[in-house]
């Protein structure tokens, strides 16, 4: 038994937390950066958090994760980062050249008090920005919120630092697509662009974190928003947000600085969720839905109805980003599965909320927790088993000890490749998560089932 | 501009490197970067374990990642909080390949969980020692652990929670051993500092705890060896057949027992000098147990480390069953290696890793005909590449001074010298060396390239001038390496393969670097198409 400790008991805990389901704010902000073209990444602290987050992103994407650190050791720690910032800001644009630094802080620099923008403007006014570049920031201690806030957190210093209203309005739609795969981008790219939609979307990890193999590393790939485009996404006729967590902030405050109004949606993850993002699209562009998209639709629910027998009442337990979560929740309840106990470790009460509201019909009595661990969840699983596990790698653990099949979907996936390759967001999104769903289920079957009930065509 | 049609020249390559940089960074830089001459007498003095350039793109860590992640990491049976926001603790949750295996079913092993007092705002502003009490509270109340470890986080230095005085209260009130470490990510410039500090408190707080004797004639600990891919099972396995008895290996399938009775054995054997030769200097001291340097990395250097336990213990029946052991072994090897070296021979490679992989692994390369034409480490000292004989004029910086210093004396009751100091003179005079490590320059060729703390920038020039067949990092730099169409060894995760240390391991490795730089892969990159354009032209037009 790999977590051999774990008692069914469930003791509250006030101050230990067990196997976390989130990780801290500037990973999520080093994330949102890569999706500006040209940008590097850096982490204002000491030099582990930035290793760690390039480790862990790098794990997850198998991509080249750059970002650069203020490198601080004691003397900066008492005495402040602004020597090392600055520096900092030197070298990187004579060695690396971006177009843009993004600078988040750290539990370190938000603890000493360094105070980001007056250093920013110290070095500009030391002539240690050259013309045409930019350094933007945001504040993300890791003390408050969770990986997701610091996502949230750079995506509306985007909007902060660039949006502007020229007075005119662009034929075009903003669309922040929330903490999602680079494959997820590509495929909300795909879809406006059938809709004949023009769109900015921001950040924008395709091309970035999905690189092709040419032989050559580029340390700022094809891929990203451009400066001229967050630029204008304050003319921009709507804004789009998908998921509240990741994606709200800065689709407010893009309204409430240049009046671009805004919808926040679920992340399309899912039939319903995808329906109201395309009906979203189609009315705010004021375009129709092309056949195409419906056959898509139209191939889901066909699949839905091929493969319901595998579905109908299976118990699952998942962990991992409220926005995620949300979405997989209601995706699920369509398909007629009952989850049964969700535990995200972003804190915020909306979330229960959320999740109570979705299952109010179907599972009135859901085990839910915000700002809980998967050690809890692994408590629940063990007092009221289920059928599925769907959560990020760490849930293979809980998914061996119980003998559980287990669906990997989340933040991070260490140990297996296709998330950042292939979507979860749209119909087709929707098909590959059945499929998986499907393979968890019918391999277990096949696994158990005796000779003679071992069935050839399921 | 480099010549590329002849072979680099190093000084030109190093002008090449640093001349990009703002002056300042190029006169620090140009310390850490050495054109090698192995010879003693020689050999230049490299820039090492100063810290890294605000802004560099770097292969480093931080002192909690030495401290929690490598020396702790390890052990099953210490139930380890981090005390601090989220992040540091979920960013060390097994990602270090912590393999270990508990004797049986019901026996303890915390390393599958990560337990973290998830510090929040109040917490900063009021500070987290309460917090702290209640956690290990917590934890001592579900899981029943007989030891807790307590580690800081940045934050947790600035605002001056005592995680000391939280441990001494914790432990009183418990019963049970808990320590603290003031592994602050920002002491120190890199990891290594991490490793002092976790030293020392094993070495105060448990080291020494349990005397239960063994009966074995030959014990050792192995020093060094985290059981990265299983090393250190090979390893367990290697020595019981040679018929020694390891008491406790820091820190690779540890357990805390292990650790406490360590001071029983007669010998240390450290792998990773930098990582640990703190622990190996204060346990001669205070119990009087000679340490040498050993490496397991590689068929010969594997074999040659068993001799040099063999002897030390000066006896006839060991060395004949090493001898026998050896023999059985090599055979083995030597089936594989000829094979994978007629395919290997003359390839270059480069090693870019943490403490000492990047000399330990030169062996192996070695052993199948290849060429490390560069080498560095993450987080070195001086006398990790010029040998402990520099440890006298290392210059101590403020940066190391923050860092714990033991006064150890003569254990009243359990010092005893294992070899008298006629038997050590006996075995120096054979050759036989205590307490030294050459470093890695020695063994590494003559005008190679030393490089301490290299950067991205530095790596991706070195890959464009050398093209090497090979280059050896860590994950985050595993794949740009690859997107220049280099093969790129992880050799602090194996690339989740191994385990390559023994003889068993090499056959391992051998295998692992022919399928690296023999795989159709590379030659793939470029489409037909982009090899070949004016031809689909031309059909084109026709």
């Amino acid at each position: 038994m790999l977590l051999r400790h774990t008692p069914s008991e469930v003791k509250e805990r006030e101050a230990l937390v067990v196997n976390p389901a989130k990780t801290c704010q500037p990973i999520g902000a080093m994330y949102a950066a890569l999706g500006i073209h040209g940008c590097l990444p850096h982490s204002h602290g000491s030099q582990g958090c930035c290793a760690y987050h390039r480790s862990t992103l790098t794990r997850h994407y198998k991509e080249p994760i750059m970002a650069s650190t203020s490198s601080f050791t004691e003397g900066a720690s008492v005495f402040g980062g602004q020597a090392n910032l600055v520096e900092a800001i030197n070298n990187i644009f004579t060695i690396y050249n971006p177009d843009v630094i993004a600078v988040h802080t750290t539990c370190l620099s938000e603890t000493i008090g360094d105070d980001v923008p007056q250093i920013v403007s110290k070095a500009k006014d030391d002539g240690k920005i050259p013309d045409g570049k930019y350094v933007i920031h945001t504040s993300t201690p890791s003390y408050v919120g969770s990986h997701v806030t610091g996502f949230a957190n750079m995506t509306k210093s985007m909007v902060n630092y660039f949006s502007e209203s020229s007075g005119t309005e662009k034929d075009q739609l903003n669309i922040i697509p929330g903490w999602v795969e680079p494959s997820d981008m590509r495929e909300i790219k795909r879809m406006t662009g059938m809709m004949g939609i023009k769109t900015v979307l921001f950040p924008d990890t395709s091309d970035v974190l999905d690189t092709p193999q040419t032989g050559k590393h580029h340390l700022f790939p094809k891929g990203g928003v451009t400066i001229p485009e967050l630029r204008s996404t304050g003319d921009s006729r709507a804004t789009i947000a998908l998921g509240q967590f990741a994606s709200g902030p800065a689709a407010e405050a893009l309204d409430a600085k240049c009046k671009v109004p805004c919808q926040v949606l679920d992340l399309p993850i899912g039939l319903m969720a995808t329906d109201r993002f395309v009906d979203a699209l189609r009315k705010t562009a004021g375009v129709s839905v092309p056949d195409a998209i419906t056959d898509e639709r139209g191939r889901l629910v066909d699949l839905i109805t091929d493969m319901h027998q595998y579905f109908y009442r299976k118990r699952v337990a998942l962990f991992g980003d409220p926005d995620q979560l949300i979405a997989m929740t209601e995706f699920l309840v369509s398909l007629d599965m009952l989850p049964v106990h969700i535990v995200t470790g972003t804190p915020g009460q909306r979330f229960e909320q959320r999740i109570r509201e979705i299952l109010k019909h179907d599972v009135p009595q859901v085990n839910v927790r915000a700002a809980g661990d998967s050690f809890l969840l692994h408590q629940w699983i063990k007092s009221e088993p289920v059928d599925l596990l769907i959560g990020n790698t760490y849930g293979k653990y809980i998914a061996r000890d119980e003998d559980i099949p287990f669906v990997r979907f989340g933040f991070p996936i260490l140990d297996r490749v296709g998330h950042s390759l292939f979507p979860s967001v749209g119909y087709v999104g929707a098909m590959r998560l059945i499929e998986k769903f499907l393979y968890a289920f019918q391999d277990r079957q096949d696994r158990d089932a005796l000779e003679e009930k071992f069935e050839l065509v399921m | 501009m480099i010549d590329k049609a002849r072979f680099p020249v190093p000084a030109e390559v190093k002008e090449e490197l640093i001349k990009k940089y703002p002056s300042k960074v190029a006169r620090k830089r140009t310390k850490q970067i050495v054109i090698n001459h192995p010879d003693p007498e020689s050999m230049p003095e490299i820039g090492a374990n100063v810290r890294t350039v605000p802004g560099i793109i770097t292969q480093r860590g931080c002192t909690y990642a030495g401290c929690k992640g490598v020396v702790l990491g390890p052990t099953r049976d210490i139930l380890n909080i981090t005390h601090g926001p989220i992040g540091c603790g979920f960013y060390s949750w097994l990602t270090r390949r912590n393999q270990t295996r508990p004797p049986e079913e019901t026996d303890e092993n915390f390393m599958t969980y990560c337990f973290s007092t998830d510090m929040q705002e109040d917490d900063i502003v009021f500070g987290g020692e309460k917090k702290l009490k209640q956690a290990v509270q917590e934890a001592f109340d579900i899981f029943h652990p007989k030891a807790i470890g307590i580690f800081s986080t940045c934050p947790v230095g600035l605002i001056g929670d005592d995680v000391h005085a939280v441990a001494r209260e914790m432990k009183e009130k418990l019963g049970i051993n808990v320590f603290g470490f003031s592994c602050e990510g920002y002491k120190g410039v890199s990891q290594s500092a991490g490793h002092h500090i976790a030293n020392n408190q094993l070495f105060k707080h448990v080291i020494g705890n349990d005397d239960t004797p063994h009966p074995e004639k030959f014990k050792i600990n192995l020093l060094g060896e985290y059981n990265i891919g299983g090393d250190a099972f090979v390893l367990e396995d290697l020595l019981e057949r040679c018929g020694i008895k390891l008491v406790a290996t820091f820190s690779g399938n540890s357990s805390y027992d292990a650790f406490a009775n360590s001071h029983t054995a007669d010998l240390n054997a450290i792998m990773c000098h930098r990582s640990i030769n703190y622990v190996a200097e204060m346990m001669e001291e205070k119990y009087g147990i000679p340490w040498i340097k050993v490496n397991f990395i590689g068929a010969e250097s594997s074999a040659k480390s068993l001799r040099k336990i063999a002897a030390y213990f000066e006896d006839a029946e060991l060395m004949e069953r090493v001898e026998q052991v050896i023999a059985e072994e090599m055979a083995k090897v030597e089936e594989v290696r000829s094979e994978i070296r007629s395919r290997c021979e003359g390839k270059t490679a480069m090693l870019f890793v943490g403490g000492s992989r990047a000399h330990h692994y030169q062996d192996l390369f070695r052993e199948i005909g290849m060429k490390v034409v560069a080498a560095g480490y993450e987080f070195a000292h001086r006398d990790d590449y010029e040998g402990r004989r520099v440890l006298p004029n290392i210059k101590v910086d403020a940066d190391s001074r923050n860092i714990e210093q033991l006064t150890v004396e003569p254990d009243p009751e359990r010092y005893r010298p294992r070899k008298t100091e006629a038997e050590r003179q006996r075995l120096k005079e054979q050759g036989f060396e205590f307490s030294d490590y050459e470093g890695m320059m020695s063994e590494m060729e003559r005008e190679s390239l030393v490089i301490d703390d290299i950067s991205h920038y530095e790596s991706e020039k070195l890959i464009e001038i050398y093209k090497p067949a090979v280059f050896c990092a860590g994950i985050k730099e595993k794949y740009a390496v690859q997107k220049m169409g280099v093969p790129c060894k992880q050799l602090h995760s194996y690339d989740y393969g191994g385990p390559y240390a023994g003889f068993e391991g090499a056959i391992n490795f051998y295998k692992e670097i022919d399928r690296l730089v023999n795989s159709k892969i590379w030659g793939y990159i470029q489409a037909p198409w982009q090899k070949n354009p004016e031809i689909t032209a031309t059909y084109a037009v026709k």
